[in-house]
């Protein structure tokens, strides 16, 4: 019987051959915690009774949640970090260095054939790069920085298949709406998914990154693709410290379901208030006002998501009255988008270009809405109460769809601009 | 031992933020002080409603979302004996058992608020004395019920050097 990836990543990491439904305990490969999660990994390690991390190269601590730090509660989990990443002799990227899921890939921490885990449910990120990456509670971080591994229950998997070419003006971020929308937040509880097809090969890998990023909206454990020579030529780049172990499942892999789906007709996708499966096209979304606008998180906030909306905003200006707030991902990508004039383009149109981080998508921070006031963001969570204030409304879009409708003060359809895309 | 059920007005798809929204949970580390804002912005009068020994009912996919602990944390010391669910997701059942409390599933849809509960694990049922109904529960997975047993995976490692699931 042949494997699927995920089969195939956690029996090299388990020392033994493992299919679906099997219980391992397996060796981890890298672990990091952000400071929403690690205040209790800290106490959690602390409780086990260990002095030292299993591996000093293998673990960081992240702040980027609520970076910088708004009041004097977050302050002191921020100290705590610091203090323990001292005294445990580890890696910290601190206020200013950007979002946990980009700095992991981007600094050449994971890759390839790898098992990571993070205290974050957005860990499912770098199944773009053919990582088994999976968010766990703090808890279960504190154990594999203890010891290096953790149990896994080795995951089912829907195999979706992408077909098609993206129309203009649509992007990867509207596919993965699309498939939430169709297989429902609940879609693939305790699975993996694989995802194929000539439109996931056609993406960029920064693109990619995107798709897998929102794969525990649809609950799945992981999202993962193959490694391409795109994704080798793109790990090559960031320096890791071992080679790319690619892994591919077998062609006689056993999947639970095959989804395919067809984006040559594909529309700008929209999650409405207050789940990232109420989607809908952008045509069918009527008039709706916006009072703030942000670019940015670990779904879209990568150069060429900045690229998408400094085409659409250069040389305009926001909507009167609209806030539209610009976080880069990383520092490295705000120094890029600097060089590039993407940040003058912002600056110019009026936007708020706030500190490498997660900026408002947690609602501690950054432009915390009003009562009554409706956002369109880029990030990858919508739930009432998501920035800040259970009585406003979240809608949920690409960069490009944000964008325009940050210049109309209304949900646009970015086609509406596309000679500029 | 007899508990009552809490349910909340929303039956599917609760998410962490929901249990505890991101705002309270970066400004207050002490859990029992979290516990106050259990479900605010989904139904602000539930916490208080809560009592010692009570079971929270909800539908489909409870715990979807950010990884938060902070959420099982909040939910044990709001005095939850356990969740009862259809169905949770992964990361919050993971979370759940590593700190001790106990996760169920079944069907929750003859469940009302405030309906007497007995839990009988090792029979597999889930006792609706108010309806006179016997439920069945999906059997806890071994691994789970050896961290209940040792009362949380921190326990479980230092009880035994690591993992031991055989």
């Amino acid at each position: 019987m042949g494997k699927t990836i995920s089969e195939k990543i956690l029996s090299n990491h388990a020392g033994r051959e493992l299919k679906a439904g099997d219980v391992a305990v397996c060796d981890v490969d890298f672990c990091f915690g952000q400071d929403g999660t690690s205040s209790i990994i800290i106490d959690s390690f602390k409780k086990l009774g260990v002095d030292k991390a299993f591996d000093k190269s293998k673990f960081y601590m992240i702040i980027d949640h609520s970076s910088p730090s708004p009041n004097i509660g977050v302050s002191a989990i921020h100290k705590k970090m610091r203090d323990f990443a001292k005294a445990l002799d580890v890696g910290m990227y601190d206020i200013g260095c950007g979002v946990c899921h980009q700095l992991v890939p981007q600094y050449g921490h994971v890759t390839c054939g790898d098992l990571v885990l993070g205290a974050d449910s957005h860990t499912c990120t770098y199944g773009a790069i053919n990582v088994f990456s999976t968010g766990v509670g703090s808890t279960d971080l504190a154990i594999t920085l203890a010891s290096g591994k953790n149990w896994f229950r080795v995951p089912e998997t829907i195999k979706v298949i992408v077909n098609g070419k993206l129309p203009k003006g649509v992007y990867s971020k509207d596919i993965i709406l699309h498939i939430a929308k169709d297989l429902g937040a609940n879609g693939a509880t305790y699975k993996a998914v694989e995802f194929y097809g000539e439109a996931i090969t056609a993406l960029s890998v920064d693109a990619r990154l995107t798709i897998s990023n929102m794969a525990v909206e649809i609950g799945a454990k992981v999202g993962l693709m193959e490694a391409d020579a795109k994704v080798i030529k793109w790990v090559a780049g960031k320096g890791a410290k071992t080679e790319p172990k690619p892994v591919k499942a077998d062609i006689d892999a056993k999947y639970v379901s095959v989804k395919t789906y067809d984006v040559s007709t594909l529309l700008p996708q929209i999650a409405k208030p207050h789940a990232v499966d109420n989607v809908a096209n952008v045509t069918e979304i009527g008039d709706v006002k916006i009072d703030q606008a942000f670019l940015g998180t670990c779904t879209n906030g990568r150069l060429e998501d900045l690229e998408v909306a400094a085409k659409i905003l250069k040389g305009r200006s926001v909507y009167p009255g609209v806030k539209f707030f610009v976080a880069p991902a990383s520092k490295e990508i705000y120094l890029d988008a600097l060089k590039k004039g993407f940040i003058e383009t912002f600056v110019k149109a009026g936007c708020s270009v706030v500190a490498p981080g997660c900026g408002p998508c947690v609602g501690t921070h950054n432009g915390v809405l009003a009562n009554g006031e409706v956002a369109i963001s880029t990030a990858n969570r919508n739930f009432k109460g998501r920035m800040g204030n259970p009585n406003s409304f979240i809608y949920l879009a690409s960069p490009a769809t944000v964008s325009a409708s940050a210049l109309t003060g209304r949900i646009s359809d970015p086609r509406e601009f596309k000679k500029r895309l | 031992m007899k508990h009552f059920a809490r349910r909340l007005k929303v039956k599917d798809n609760i998410n962490t933020d929901y249990v505890i929204s991101g705002r309270y949970k970066f400004k207050i580390q002490d859990p029992k002080e979290l516990a106050k804002y259990i479900f605010e912005d989904i139904d602000p009068d539930f916490a208080a409603r809560v009592k010692p020994g009570d079971i929270l009912i909800a539908g489909e996919n409870f715990g979807c979302g950010s990884s938060r602990e902070q959420a099982p944390q909040a939910l044990k010391m709001a005095g939850f004996t356990a969740v009862v669910a259809k169905d949770f997701a992964r990361i919050f059942y993971r979370n759940a058992f590593n700190i001790g409390l106990l996760l169920i599933e079944c069907n929750t849809d003859f469940i009302d608020d405030g309906d007497e509960l007995e839990i009988d694990i090792n029979g597999g049922k889930l006792k609706n004395n108010s309806k006179g109904l016997l439920l069945d529960i999906k059997p806890i997975p071994l691994v789970m019920k050896k961290l209940l047993e040792d009362g949380g995976v921190v326990e479980h490692f230092k009880k035994h050097g690591g993992f031991k699931f055989e």
